[in-house]
């Protein structure tokens, strides 16, 4: 990976994280860089949506800081929630929903710019699902639709995308195509990566950097270092 | 054809299908989202507060609208709130806030004026209810509501759709929410006598619920909502001046057909 232009999307000093006053993570300091592939993993409760809130900027931290890069500062994260049940079966074009990430941008407008609606085609080409620009959302399978709304994620922030468990609810073969796309962003578009995921072989596979979280305890390490730990070591059993 | 010209010689006809008209396209425009966040019951619960509002307004001898028009604003943003991050969740919410109002409206008639025409009128609609000062208020409170639709139509879709990728991308989406119920709660109460508390809520649902049976788009189920309830409008007016039935459910009838025209309609473009 090459080093030139390394930037610092995101740098957490010595945070503490949690809700009124408990505190769930302490002490942890990282930062996500221009081409990290940073998983987040841990057991159901440990915390991990509670860092992923404060990531995205949507919850304060209870001390210590979190320092965004400037172009971040201004909404541009490309940030891919967990999918609502209401989203299933809405009505709205694959088209619709991919301007529809070009919000920060914009104040009051009725009309997407030509270079929003040519960026938004492109981000569509680049995930191979042009052809579905027009078919309407709900019809898609678990894997189109989620790839739908990484394109529009790439249309909010071209060079952060921040996912939440991506690849719950699809089958193994989707999944497979999905860490594939976010292995191409990642390696060849140099997009950093930040993902919850329950997925510890993707994970581990894909990864540059793991963050694991326990209870009150957490592990942050290149996924070697990662199995290695006492955490790690009884994944690293099931996998190899 | 005649009957149709003879119709609009009658100036409650005319003020009612004015009203009507505009009532019915705001519904349905603010339904869509209203519908897929599912909002839905909020209009039925707001419909019932503002019958409430306005019996307590009759009972005390105060103009109705200037009562009821800040206690249902009132109303839809606790609505909203209470459905967002209630214990008791979004539905009990609202059967318990709706239930309640009607008792509490129902109580102060029955102390004061007893079950008059006057509220019968309230609760299932009436023709003749529209003076020249509610024209007057719901056209322009009817262009306002179109007006910010207009203006934060992608807003709107981006919070609907999404609400936790909106709120990362930095737009309000409290704020929107709120103007949401807001303008709900404003349509609700302009078209609540002429529709009737019971009846009004189905204006808000039907048109959204039959355009998104044949429409693939966002924009496509906006604008076809709008149109459907329109046309709906007219058509229960002009059947209830013929037949002589009450015209909010003669509206809310047709708009029931519409929306089982396009269940089948669906099914055969499906095949």
């Amino acid at each position: 990976m090459s080093e030139t232009n390394e930037k610092i999307w995101i740098d957490c000093r010595d945070l503490s994280l949690g809700y009124e006053g408990q505190a769930i993570w302490e002490g942890l300091t990282f930062q996500v860089r221009s081409g990290d592939y940073l998983c987040i993993v841990g057991e159901n409760g440990s915390g991990k949506s509670t860092l992923l809130k404060s990531l995205l900027g949507l919850l304060k931290p209870l001390s210590g800081t979190i320092a965004w890069d400037d172009s971040l500062r201004r909404g541009a994260i490309g940030y891919l929630p967990q999918q609502t049940r209401a989203q299933k079966d809405f009505p709205a074009t694959v088209y619709e929903v991919v301007l529809s990430g070009f919000l920060s941008a914009g104040g009051i407008r009725f009309f997407h710019t030509p270079a929003e609606k040519s960026t938004a085609l492109m981000n569509l080409g680049k995930l191979g699902i042009l052809e579905l620009k027009d078919r309407c959302y709900r019809e898609l399978s678990g894997g189109q639709q989620q790839r739908v709304l990484l394109a529009r994620a790439l249309c909010a922030a071209g060079e952060l995308l921040v996912l939440d468990e991506p690849i719950t609810g699809l089958d193994p073969a989707a999944a497979l195509d999905l860490y594939r796309t976010l292995d191409y962003l990642n390696k060849k578009e140099n997009i950093a990566i930040v993902m919850v995921t329950h997925d510890m072989r993707g994970a581990l596979r894909y990864a540059t950097k793991i963050i694991y979280a326990g209870q009150k305890q957490w592990f942050c390490g290149t996924p070697a270092e990662y199995l290695a730990s006492p955490y790690g070591r009884r994944f690293g059993g099931e996998t190899r | 054809m005649r009957l149709l010209l003879e119709m609009f010689t009658y100036p409650f006809i005319v003020r009612a299908f004015v009203v009507g008209v505009l009532v019915s396209l705001c519904a349905a425009l603010l339904g869509v989202p209203l519908v897929l966040k599912r909002y839905s019951m909020i209009g039925d619960g707001l419909s019932h507060v503002s019958f409430g509002a306005l019996a307590v307004a009759l009972a005390c001898g105060w103009a109705p609208l200037p009562v009821s028009i800040p206690v249902v604003i009132l109303a839809a943003v606790i609505l909203l709130r209470m459905s967002e991050n209630s214990p008791m969740g979004a539905d009990a919410a609202i059967a318990v806030t709706s239930a309640s109002a009607l008792a509490i409206g129902i109580i102060v008639t029955s102390l004061t004026t007893g079950m008059t025409t006057d509220v019968d009128s309230y609760m299932f609609g009436s023709i003749l209810a529209m003076d020249r000062s509610d024209v007057a208020l719901s056209v322009g409170l009817s262009a306002a509501v179109l007006v910010l639709f207009v203006l934060f139509y992608h807003k709107l879709f981006a919070i609907t759709f999404d609400e936790s990728f909106s709120r990362t991308t930095g737009v309000k989406v409290d704020l929107y929410n709120t103007l949401l119920s807001v303008l709900t709660a404003l349509t609700i109460v302009l078209g609540m006598r002429l529709m009737g508390a019971m009846l009004i809520s189905s204006l808000v649902i039907f048109p959204a619920l039959s355009a998104m049976r044949l429409h693939k788009s966002f924009r496509g189920v906006v604008i076809w909502a709008g149109a459907v309830s329109v046309v709906s409008f007219c058509a229960g007016l002009t059947a209830s001046y013929l037949v002589s039935t009450p015209v909010g459910a003669t509206v809310v009838v047709v708009n029931l057909a519409v929306f089982l025209a396009c269940c089948v309609a669906a099914r055969f473009i499906r095949r």
